[in-house]
């Protein structure tokens, strides 16, 4: 029997939890705020969000961050996918110990580290930095997210599935595109949800690879928060908040429901 | 499928070409000549001349970078400075990411969920805006100073203050230190705690006999999770920290941008990198183990 919660182990979880949310939720209301002035409450007003509807150079940069994110996201998760396959079903293979060591290194290598050889990469090579500098440099990073989570879906999974639908007349190759990866599907998608977040959150490595008209919104944030703060800056982040809440909830219950029905 | 290590070109040549021949490039770089212009930099390697070329390239490069380097004390400090914050940070995490994760695990299964997912749910969430959250609170005439006034309690100037680094620091990377240590105490077997209790421990004797020793590959995995990032980390100082807050993150930043010394911001980035080799190398072998 699992021992109930202390009153200890009830004001830990609450005081984490509100460390957590309080600033979130502070950055939140503010943004309804009335005066110019971010800290001081002058009013419920959405003025702010207006102003941002006129903002040409925000739309743009949210404009550039959501085309980075759909194609870097989608080039990791295949790229992602293939490396999981590869390092749960291959065994030992020559080079796996320097293959998993470029899956595993850039989970924690500092970006600023990451950003800066991507970019030398793209001067020796003399590719102009832009957008696609952004998108390719955002795929290599978050590749490896992908396939960390992919691989834990697909190491649990149960391989004598995909052996009777051998045994059943399948060619290896189809047996994994119609029992392995439809079993795998949820992890896939959470795979590319998670790529999408962070390349739409990365501010350091779009600064280090990006060039003239491929502002990302990050790095337009940026410029603006360093002037100090600003209540379109809150408005903006609660959208952003809310975009990315929403669908991480959306796929919480999704699974949830997935889950009471199996 | 009958060759699942086919599956690996395509993202294994990917990976040579984007992650790891750039590191070749940082390398060459950090030992070339501190031109303070555009590339590119001398030594170029000329593999027209064949085994010649690739000589005068080799004779070519110089440690007259990692020479200034060691001998500017900006350079050091900012190393040292480094190391200090994220080790204090990892310490603090730990002191305040185990109750949660120990108090979480205590929870029936369906609160468990929500609780999990309450933690996660930030992580999702814009680093650079959960921090610009921070400015409006610790700023001179911010929230906290507002609130500490209906007190009658003084006012503390926090932001730009080393102090605030931390309180970022800690701030970013809690969910970071929580999910590894949950991951492991949840799994825990509660007979184990019941058979030390049997045996004559007291709850604190067992928590620190059974249940701490049992958690420490979490402990492990969270403190290298949130100490390897935060060592090279750029926005938490640049936001939070005064002018004098320097960390190598930052540096190789304000190297690169401000005073377009490739050379230097290459030669910091290995520094770096080699001080971070060892714990990488951990994190890694952990990960395989956990993941196969």
């Amino acid at each position: 029997m699992r021992r109930g919660p202390s009153a200890f182990n009830r004001t830990s979880v609450i005081a984490g939890l509100a460390f957590l949310y309080a600033p979130i939720v502070l950055l939140v209301l503010y943004s309804f705020n009335a005066s110019r002035l971010v800290t001081v409450w002058g009013g419920f007003s959405t003025r702010w969000y207006a102003a941002l509807a006129h903002d040409a150079q925000m739309l743009d940069a949210v404009w550039v961050t959501l085309r980075v994110g759909l194609i870097s996201a989608t080039l990791a998760t295949v790229l992602g996918t293939l490396a999981a396959v590869a390092l749960v079903r291959a065994g030992r293979f020559r080079g796996r110990t320097l293959f998993s060591g470029m899956i595993y290194a850039p989970l924690v290598m500092p970006e600023v580290i990451l950003g800066l050889s991507l970019l030398l990469l793209f001067v020796a090579l003399g590719l102009p930095r832009g957008f696609w500098t952004v998108t390719v440099s955002h795929a290599t990073v978050t590749l490896c997210y992908a396939t960390v989570v992919v691989q834990a879906r697909l190491s649990a999974f149960d391989r004598s599935l995909e052996e009777a639908a051998q045994d059943l007349g399948c060619t290896p190759l189809s047996a994994f595109l119609k029992v392995t990866l439809p079993n795998i599907a949820p992890a896939v998608a959470a795979a590319w949800m998670l790529a999408f977040t962070l390349s739409l959150d990365d501010l350091v490595i779009a600064s280090f690879t990006s060039g003239p008209g491929a502002t990302t919104l990050p790095m337009r944030l940026y410029s603006q928060v360093r002037l100090g703060v600003n209540p379109e800056i809150n408005a903006v982040s609660t959208l952003l908040i809310g975009v990315v809440a929403a669908g991480v909830i959306a796929v919480y219950l999704a699974q949830q429901r997935r889950r009471a029905r199996s | 499928m009958k060759r699942p290590w086919l599956a690996a070109l395509a993202p294994y040549l990917w990976l040579v070409v984007f992650f790891a021949f750039p590191f070749l490039l940082v390398a060459k770089l950090s030992l070339s000549h501190t031109v303070l212009a555009m590339p590119p930099y001398a030594p170029q390697l000329d593999l027209s001349q064949g085994h010649a070329g690739l000589t005068h390239f080799v004779h070519q490069l110089t440690f007259e970078t990692y020479v200034r380097l060691a001998t500017d004390r900006l350079y050091l400090t900012a190393y040292l400075s480094s190391l200090k914050f994220a080790g204090v940070a990892t310490a603090i995490l730990l002191a305040i990411g185990y109750p949660i994760a120990y108090g979480m695990s205590r929870f029936g299964p369906a609160a468990r969920q929500g609780l999990l997912m309450a933690v996660i749910l930030p992580f999702w969430t814009s680093f650079l805006i959960r921090i610009y959250a921070w400015i409006a609170i610790l700023k001179p005439a911010g929230l906290l100073n507002q609130a500490l006034a209906v007190f009658h309690i003084g006012t503390i100037r926090l932001l730009n203050t080393d102090a605030a680094v931390v309180l970022g620091l800690v701030y970013a990377y809690l969910p970071f230190m929580v999910l590894p240590l949950y991951a492991v105490l949840e799994k825990q077997d509660e007979s184990l705690i019941e058979a030390a209790r049997d045996l004559g421990c007291t709850a604190t004797g067992a928590f620190w006999r059974v249940t701490f020793p049992l958690s420490i590959p979490g402990v492990a995995a969270g403190a290298l999770l949130c100490f390897i990032p935060m060592v090279g980390e750029f926005v938490i100082p640049d936001l939070l920290g005064g002018s004098g807050t320097l960390m190598l993150g930052r540096t190789i930043w304000t190297e690169f941008f401000a005073d377009r010394d490739w050379p230097a911001a290459s030669a910091v980035a290995i520094v770096l990198l080699a001080t971070l080799v060892i714990p990488i190398v951990l994190f890694q072998r952990q990960q395989a183990k956990v993941l196969s």
